[in-house]
């Protein structure tokens, strides 16, 4: 794999996670992010993992999240209705840091 | 657990903070449990990084020459770049790694570093379980008597908070607001590694000697900077942003910063490596002007990122040292009171005693510094067309210096009067 650009998806294969498979740590509620203009979290998502589906919707994955807290943060409209850290063991375990 | 058994210390997260506190505790000989939610220590944590030693051996003399660190730093840099356009100083100082006594600073990676500090913590007898997530502090009569996590409650004369830049605890023990997105960057970070030799080569590096690189002018214009910091044989690559910045200006983090490791003056410096590890994490960027009023309550104390400490310089960010060094205090504090009750003002008196809030104090005009938003795109474009021009011979004859200063600072939008303004703010925060 070169290291020139390398997408989000190539970038997070490359770590180590543990997907916790049934509990997410963050829960949205589409309909107020529907009425969100500015849907800050596409942006400021490292791992962008905040998407636009083809109808303008947000479409989100917790698998991959690299638990900085950014979206929650920027979130005014609070369409993040759940975000606390993944259960003890789960989520992204660093190898380097 | 019943009251009778309780700890003389809970302490939430195992990054420097928590485990410096918990080294001191238990070499005095208290009965400490430290709670860390990755499985590992570190697991969760990324810096940019570099350590001052000064803290490390604060916590213990002569701890820094055996610790899992990376190069020590003779060479502090910044790099300037523009569109196709970079300049670099290089401040090279054999003095920053003497024959006697540890270098002053060490390029590290938190995985490996925070797993063998928390080793030597437990050696001096602290009790540290990781994969457990605090979910709540106990408060009782209006004092804080230990913690929640899932089912279990677990009781102490005090709890040290040590969760770091998002601290829920704080948070939920009523000691800090929910944290504005404008008092914090968000850094993003590839690991790239790279062959011992080949990074020595390039950063013109003797053996075990780093380099420490800031890096202005990367950002399109948004508040923020790069870093790059060599390590044994990979490359901490990374760069920092204001979120809300970002959102406003519509181009996600990710992608500005593929694009700044894609720079011609960059990626010369990694290509031919392979990038190993893919990170991000908040940093406090208010410095001494975020702290929280109150940095503790009765059976409460904040320690580290959790209670803001942070310096960031422009040319250097420091928080694993001032971490360690308040949750020493936080220790010393805890010991030196006879009375819990008395543990919060006493720590605020020895962190005073370690310099810690002065040391603040007097880095509290970088922010307004860094606030000139001048800083992010006029003056490193002005500075790299200024050098542009001084070295351009074309056979066409020059126009004199001032002349093509002038016309410089009319191309970049800058005022005689607005530079004066800003050198003048620059020499107040100073
Ligand atoms: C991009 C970037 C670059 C930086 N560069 C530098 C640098 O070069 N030099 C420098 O000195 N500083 C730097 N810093 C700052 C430095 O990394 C931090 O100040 C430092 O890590 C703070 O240490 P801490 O122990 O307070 O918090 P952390 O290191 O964040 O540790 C907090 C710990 O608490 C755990 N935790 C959190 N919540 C819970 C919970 N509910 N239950 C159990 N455990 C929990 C976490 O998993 C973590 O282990 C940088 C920061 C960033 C983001
Ligand atoms: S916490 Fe960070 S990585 Fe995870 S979804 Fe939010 S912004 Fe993305």
């Amino acid at each position: 794999m070169s290291i020139e650009k390398m997408t989000t998806t190539e970038l997070l294969s490359l770590n180590k996670f543990n997907v916790d498979e049934e509990e997410a740590h963050i829960i949205l509620d589409k309909n107020i992010c529907a009425k969100c203009d500015d849907k800050p979290c596409l942006y400021v998502c490292p791992a962008l993992l905040y998407k636009l589906d083809k109808d303008g919707n947000i479409s989100f994955d917790y698998a991959g999240c690299l638990e900085c807290g950014t979206c929650r943060l920027v979130c005014k409209a609070k369409g993040i209705t759940k975000w606390v850290y993944p259960r003890g063991t789960f989520g992204v375990s660093f190898r380097y840091g | 657990m019943s009251e009778t058994e309780k700890f003389d210390a809970i302490i939430i997260g195992a990054g420097p903070a928590g485990i410096a506190c918990a080294y001191t505790l238990a070499k005095a000989g208290k009965e400490v449990l430290v709670i860390e939610r990755a499985d590992n220590p570190g697991g969760k944590n990324l810096t940019g990084g570099r350590l001052y030693t000064y803290a490390l051996e604060m916590l213990e003399e002569g701890l820094s020459e055996e610790a899992a660190l990376e190069r020590k730093v003779t060479h502090e840099q910044i790099m300037i770049l523009s569109e196709g356009r970079g300049t670099t100083i290089d401040y090279f100082d054999s003095g920053f790694s003497p024959y006697e006594g540890p270098p002053q600073s060490y390029t590290v990676l938190r995985a490996r570093f925070d797993e063998w500090l928390a080793g030597k913590a437990e050696e001096v007898g602290a009790n540290i379980v990781c994969g457990i997530r605090v979910d709540d502090v106990i408060e009782e009569a209006g004092k804080i008597k230990g913690i929640i996590a899932g089912d279990d409650e677990i009781y102490s004369d005090i709890v040290i908070a040590a969760d770091g830049v998002n601290s829920f605890i704080a948070q939920r023990a009523g000691l800090i607001p929910d944290i504005p997105a404008s008092s914090v960057g968000v850094g993003v970070k590839e690991i790239i590694q790279l062959d011992t030799s080949v990074i020595e080569e390039r950063f013109h590096l003797q053996d075990g000697e780093g380099a420490a690189r800031m890096i202005l002018g990367c950002t399109e214009g948004l508040h923020g900077g790069g870093f790059l910091y060599t390590n044994i044989d990979t490359i901490s690559l990374g760069l920092v942003l204001m979120p809300e910045e970002v959102a406003a200006a519509g181009k996600p983090v990710a992608e500005l910063f593929q694009e700044f490791k894609n720079h011609p003056a960059i990626y010369p410096l990694i290509a031919g490596g392979s990038t190993v590890e893919y990170g991000a994490h908040l940093v406090s960027e208010d410095g001494y002007h975020g702290l929280p009023k109150k940095l503790y309550r009765e059976g409460l104390l904040l320690v580290g990122d959790a209670a803001g400490f942070v310096i960031n310089s422009g040319y250097s960010i420091r928080g694993i040292d001032l971490a360690i060094l308040s949750g020493i205090a936080a220790a010393n504090g805890i010991c030196a009171s006879s009375d819990i009750a008395k543990a919060g003002p006493q720590y605020i008196k020895e962190m005073e005693k370690l310099n810690l809030l002065p040391t603040l104090k007097a880095a509290s005009g970088y922010r307004d510094l860094l606030n000139i938003p001048r800083i992010y795109s006029n003056y490193p474009y002005l500075a790299n067309d200024f050098l542009g021009n001084l070295f351009t011979v074309n056979g066409e004859v020059a126009a004199p210096m001032k002349k093509s200063l002038k016309a410089l600072l009319k191309k970049h939008n800058i005022s005689f009067w607005q530079l004066f303004k800003d050198g003048l703010r620059g020499y107040r925060a100073l």
